[in-house]
């Protein structure tokens, strides 16, 4: 048993590491996050020219085929420098969905461009009643002949304000909940009858809601056989949840890093804060948080790619609540060992804590999460 | 035992409901109930509403302006005022200087800053804090020496609430360098429109602008502005702070932020049914309102242990505690209320006048970041740490 990365892992893990520390100060960080587009373009670019882009697709498109270690070596990194850019949507998700699902001409026509940076991708699967339930749709695709026409409206967009593509869920046949009637389609962000109300978020990225009326696409658009897109979401929602988690792990290194320094520079009452015991076995308990998370983390790569199985399905739910847990408990513990300080704008810890607690309500919250669990709870 | 209140503070009561039903206006209420932020206008509108009905000072004697309700009646008047959403009085003129000058002050100082903190006419913040001293109080270093009849103050404070709106602001300042820390300290008030004097904008992590670092060069503070006498600055900073805990727990803040939740998880949705149906979350509600009511009973025991004299002790620091943690982890249940819209920044529906369509439930915007600046809770008025060391040292003998 070894837990440590391989040599080629490592390099992977290095490179991005290095590109983050080039393009990623604090204040250039402020001024992607205030600019239009909402990120770097250039930061987005070298990743594609580096190649980190297609880390998840098969050589061909220039990838290595990559699976749940790799993702997580690079958003551990984009974690740990804060990065903003629509990674995780476009190139996990939307580029695995496309992977997963599509026939060989889709692949062929849209992979490419996600593989290098091209085309930016964002998934729409959420809607403003599904509460992180990706079954719960009600956005409705009905046929017309041989295309299809949606309406509805798809629920907080992370990058879907900029994005080329989006790859939205809706129903062709069945109930509200139904898992059974869901299937996928891929749209142009330029489609009629598509709005996109966009606005930052609290942790600086940006996103949109999708509004669809009447949006006309043709069959060349489904992703997959109609109504059967269910499995195909789970799945890759899986895969997104491992590499979020890989994310978290960085923000938290990151988080823990600024803590610990602070308690060691940070005097009061003559000495320096760490001094104080509550403050120390409050850090040694984020410290132990970090490792759990860090543990789960591992644990969800090592299925992120495997077969579907309420085993994978069960660590997947597994990872994602005690993330989402250790993220906020790391996120509200580090701003109170920082006192005031750790509630300002100027100041970057603040800005991670942030993101450390939006993390839960990306893919489904610690509650969610354990319900799932408990759904597939063994009794022996 | 007896847990009831009073004929006469069942009619001091509806006294207090049919003067906020009349005389509370409905779009500051509104903000108030939905986290929303108070302009200095709201803030001053209803000030001045309430000191016509001579209710605006709490804390003070009747012989200034203050109205002397029995520690039963100020805590009727807060449990309903919070629930009706009134805004909270910004204390630092009315709750907090002012007290110190009617005890320590001149009969000038009396005079002059009084009617003033009535009427609305002066805006006070707290010049407390410094760079390095938190919750090392003593060791601030903001310096006054004396030349002639003026002090000339040099110096920073921080975390200055408010400072933006101030004309004034009361100061800790350093007078002696020679003795123990806490003996070298004066209260001084300086008028904020003082050359040298510089007010920074500090943004916290939500983006709003609350607090300010406020920098003294050379600042000339006439003597006459010194409160009590030179060094026993920290004897009235002590006394200021009792005012400045008690409440502090809010807990009628938090039964109103319950009601808030409460609304909000039933308008929302989950698996198609509201989501205070939903076994997990409604779980979560019934935990904390539990906690809550326990917080609301300890708090009744302190007041009625002031009522009958007494003077509130490691208590008032455990309620800070416990309630400053129930109402953080309401705001935390309101911002899981929301799912993923906890996560859009939608600015301009924070605004109370946004008519345009909301991106979800319309008391949304305001919940993640109002979550975010409430960490403040267990930092400020003594940080919960604090508190807790509070209550290692009077009670525990440890
Ligand atoms: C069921 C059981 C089986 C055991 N079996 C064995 C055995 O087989 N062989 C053996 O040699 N011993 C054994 N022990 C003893 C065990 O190792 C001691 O109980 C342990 O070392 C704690 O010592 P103590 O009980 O004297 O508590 P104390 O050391 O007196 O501690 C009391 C409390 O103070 C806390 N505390 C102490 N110092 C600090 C500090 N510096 N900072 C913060 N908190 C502090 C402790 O955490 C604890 O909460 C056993 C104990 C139990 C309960
Ligand atoms: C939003 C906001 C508004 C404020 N408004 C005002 C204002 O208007 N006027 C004003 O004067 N001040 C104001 N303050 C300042 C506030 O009083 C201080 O933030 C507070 O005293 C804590 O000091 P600090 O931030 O320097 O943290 P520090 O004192 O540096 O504390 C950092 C951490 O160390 C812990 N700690 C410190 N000492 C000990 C100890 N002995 N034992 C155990 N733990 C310890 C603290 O609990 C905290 O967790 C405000 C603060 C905030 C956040």
């Amino acid at each position: 048993m070894d837990f440590r990365l391989n040599e080629e892992q490592q390099m992977l893990q290095d490179t991005v590491a290095r590109l983050v520390r080039g393009e990623y100060s604090f204040e250039k960080r402020l001024e992607y996050s205030e600019s239009e587009l909402g990120f770097s373009e250039s930061f987005w670019k070298q990743l594609g020219e580096l190649g980190l882009m297609a880390v998840p697709f098969p050589e061909e498109l220039g990838g290595f085929g990559g699976t749940g270690v790799e993702v997580q070596s690079v958003m551990t990194e984009l974690g740990r420098g804060l990065c903003i850019e629509p990674y995780l949507q476009s190139v996990v998700l939307g580029g695995g969905l496309i992977s997963q699902a599509g026939n060989e001409q889709q692949k062929e026509q849209w992979l490419a461009g996600i593989a290098t940076g091209e085309t930016q991708v964002a998934v729409a699967l959420q809607e403003p009643q599904s509460f992180y339930n990706t079954n719960d749709v009600e956005t409705t695709a009905e046929k017309a002949g041989s295309d299809y026409v949606l309406n509805g409206r798809k629920a907080v967009v992370i990058g879907g304000h900029s994005a080329d593509l989006l790859v939205v869920s809706a129903r062709t046949a069945g109930n509200s909940r139904d898992a059974a009637g869901i299937s996928l389609f891929v749209i142009d962000a330029n489609a009629e009858g598509l709005e996109r109300r966009s606005y930052p978020t609290i942790d600086g990225a940006k996103g949109c809601d999708l509004f669809l009326n009447n949006v006309k696409v043709g069959a060349d658009a489904l992703l997959g056989n109609e109504g059967e897109a269910a499995d195909v979401i789970e799945y890759q929602v899986g895969r997104a949840i491992s590499a979020l988690c890989g994310e978290a792990v960085g923000v938290m290194e990151v988080a823990c890093d600024l803590t610990l320094d602070y308690l060691k520079q940070r005097k009061q009452f003559g000495v320096p804060i760490g001094k104080f015991q509550v403050l120390q076995h409050r850090m040694a308990d984020m410290m132990s948080e970090l490792e759990q998370a860090r543990s789960m983390a591992i644990l969800a790569a090592s299925v992120a790619d495997e077969p579907q199985s309420d085993e994978r399905r069960r660590v997947i739910a597994a990872a994602k609540n005690v993330i989402s847990r250790s993220a906020q408990f790391i996120s509200e513990k580090g701003v109170q060992s920082h006192g005031g300080i750790g509630m300002t704008w100027e100041y970057n810890f603040a800005h991670y804590a942030k993101r450390l607690v939006m993390i839960n309500h990306q893919l489904g919250d610690d509650d969610f999460h354990l319900e799932r669990y408990a759904a597939l709870l063994e009794a022996n | 035992m007896n847990m009831n209140y009073t004929a006469e503070e069942l009619a001091f009561r509806d006294e207090v409901r049919a003067f906020l039903d009349a005389k509370l206006p409905e779009d500051i209420a509104a903000k108030v109930k939905g986290f929303r932020k108070l302009s200095k206008e709201d803030h001053q509108r209803w000030q001045k509403i309430l000191s016509e009905q001579g209710w605006y000072a709490t804390h003070w004697p009747e012989q200034y302006g203050g109205v002397s309700w029995t520690p039963v009646q100020k805590h009727i008047w807060d449990e309903e005022s919070c629930r009706y959403g009134v805004p909270r009085s910004i204390p630092f003129g009315v709750n907090m200087v002012a007290p110190v000058i009617i005890k320590f002050g001149s009969e000038e100082q009396k005079q002059q800053y009084l009617p003033r903190i009535l009427s609305g006419e002066d805006w006070w913040c707290q010049g407390y804090s410094e760079p390095g001293a938190g919750s090392d109080l003593a060791s601030l270093k903001t310096r006054a020496v004396r030349e002639g009849d003026h002090y000339i103050v040099n110096g920073q404070k921080t975390w200055t609430t408010l400072g933006q709106h101030a004309n004034m602001i009361f100061c800790l300042v350093r007078t002696n360098t020679e003795v123990k820390a806490q003996e070298g300290i004066s209260f001084l008030l300086i008028d904020m429109n003082t050359p040298g004097i510089t007010v920074r904008p500090i943004i916290t992590l939500d983006g709003e602008h609350e607090v300010n670092e406020v920098f003294f060069e050379d600042v000339k503070v006439p003597v006459e502005n010194l409160v009590g006498e030179e060094d026993k600055g920290w004897t009235y900073a002590k006394y200021l702070l009792t005012y400045e805990r008690t409440g502090l727990a809010g807990i009628g803040l938090s039964k109103a932020a319950l009601t808030h939740l409460k609304q909000l998880a039933s308008r929302r949705v989950k698996n198609g049914n509201p989501l205070i149906q939903d076994p997990t979350f409604s779980q979560r509600i019934a935990q904390v309102e539990i906690d809550l009511m326990a917080a609301a009973i300890s708090n009744l025991r302190i007041v009625a242990s002031v009522e009958g004299g007494g003077v509130p002790g490691a208590e008032s620091s455990m309620l800070k505690v416990r309630g400053t943690e129930i109402r953080q982890a309401i705001n935390d249940l309101a911002r899981r209320a929301i799912g993923p819209y906890a996560i859009p920044f939608a600015e301009e529906e924070m605004d109370q006048a946004y008519d345009g369509e909301f991106l979800s439930d319309p008391d949304a915007a305001p919940l993640a970041a109002h979550y975010f600046n409430n960490r403040k809770l267990s930092i400020f008025g003594g940080s919960n740490e604090i508190q807790k060391n509070i209550v290692s040292k009077m009670i525990l003998g440890l």
